[in-house]
């Protein structure tokens, strides 16, 4: 499934998607970010609360085919802005982390 | 950006500074990092595993020792990174190895790290890893990643 018909699918609110075709591979979900650096994998959608910069670090340098914000975490504008070029997919969602890794474990 | 010194024809070499105290902006080196591999064509795997290990290697300068400079080596077959800086130096380097073990302070956890995974997962991430340090000096972490 793509980050596009994910999105639509589950109903999550775009922050910014640069890359919509994306196929997600999996889902990780953490907020410690080098926990989250040492095990997810390439593809993956992140689950997470964390709304720093770094975690567009991470989502770049692994490679993760898109972040999604639970909990309805507010994401500061700088953040969207930096996602949107660095050519992450940025999603939203005000259900909690675990009703969230459900909804993507009965999508993907 | 990086200043870029062809040591000899074989090697290319970059400087970063990375600035301590600027949280938000640490994993620029990383980052640009992972540009220059991907324009000298290395694989992806190689370019993942150097680009995760810079990125904890900075994270760690900016926390714990206010900053440093990380350098890049570019072989035909391997990539050497070196992180130098002038922080407290590690206390016991068996003890930071573990998993789990941390000494970074409890607003880094706010912002996602503390999870005793930098070093670790630095050692995970490359084919070798030396760690010199001096409680007081600083530390000297050199990471060799063969392509």
């Amino acid at each position: 499934m793509t980050v596009r018909e994910l999105t639509e699918q589950a109903g999550f609110r775009v922050l910014s998607m640069p890359d919509g075709e994306r196929e997600i591979e999996g889902v990780y979900a953490g907020d410690l970010l080098s926990w989250v650096m040492g095990r997810a994998s390439e593809g993956q959608a992140f689950v997470t609360i964390m709304t720093n910069i770094n975690v567009l670090a991470v989502a770049s340098l692994l490679d993760l085919s898109c972040v999604i914000l639970s909990e309805d975490a507010e994401a500061p504008s700088e953040i969207i802005v930096s996602a949107e070029e660095k050519g992450i997919n940025l999603l939203k969602t005000e259900l909690p982390t675990y009703e969230t890794c459900l909804l993507l474990g009965s999508l993907l | 950006m990086p200043k870029v010194t062809a040591v000899n024809n074989e090697i290319l070499y970059y400087r970063f500074d990375v600035d301590g105290d600027n949280f938000t902006s640490a994993g620029e080196a990383s980052v640009q990092t992972k540009r220059i591999l991907r324009r000298v064509g290395f694989p992806p795997e190689a370019i993942k595993r150097v680009s995760i290990a810079m990125y904890e290697g900075e994270i760690n300068m900016v926390i714990h020792a206010s900053g440093g400079v990380a350098e890049l080596y570019i072989e035909e077959d391997r990539v050497v990174i070196v992180l130098t800086d002038h922080g407290p130096g590690i206390e016991n380097v068996e003890l930071a190895m573990q998993e789990g073990y941390s000494t970074a302070p409890d607003n880094i956890r706010s912002l996602g790290f503390g999870a005793g995974m930098g070093l670790p997962n630095m050692k995970r991430y490359t084919d070798g890893m030396e760690i010199e340090t001096k409680v007081g000096e600083g530390t000297k972490i050199t990471m060799t990643v063969n392509v």
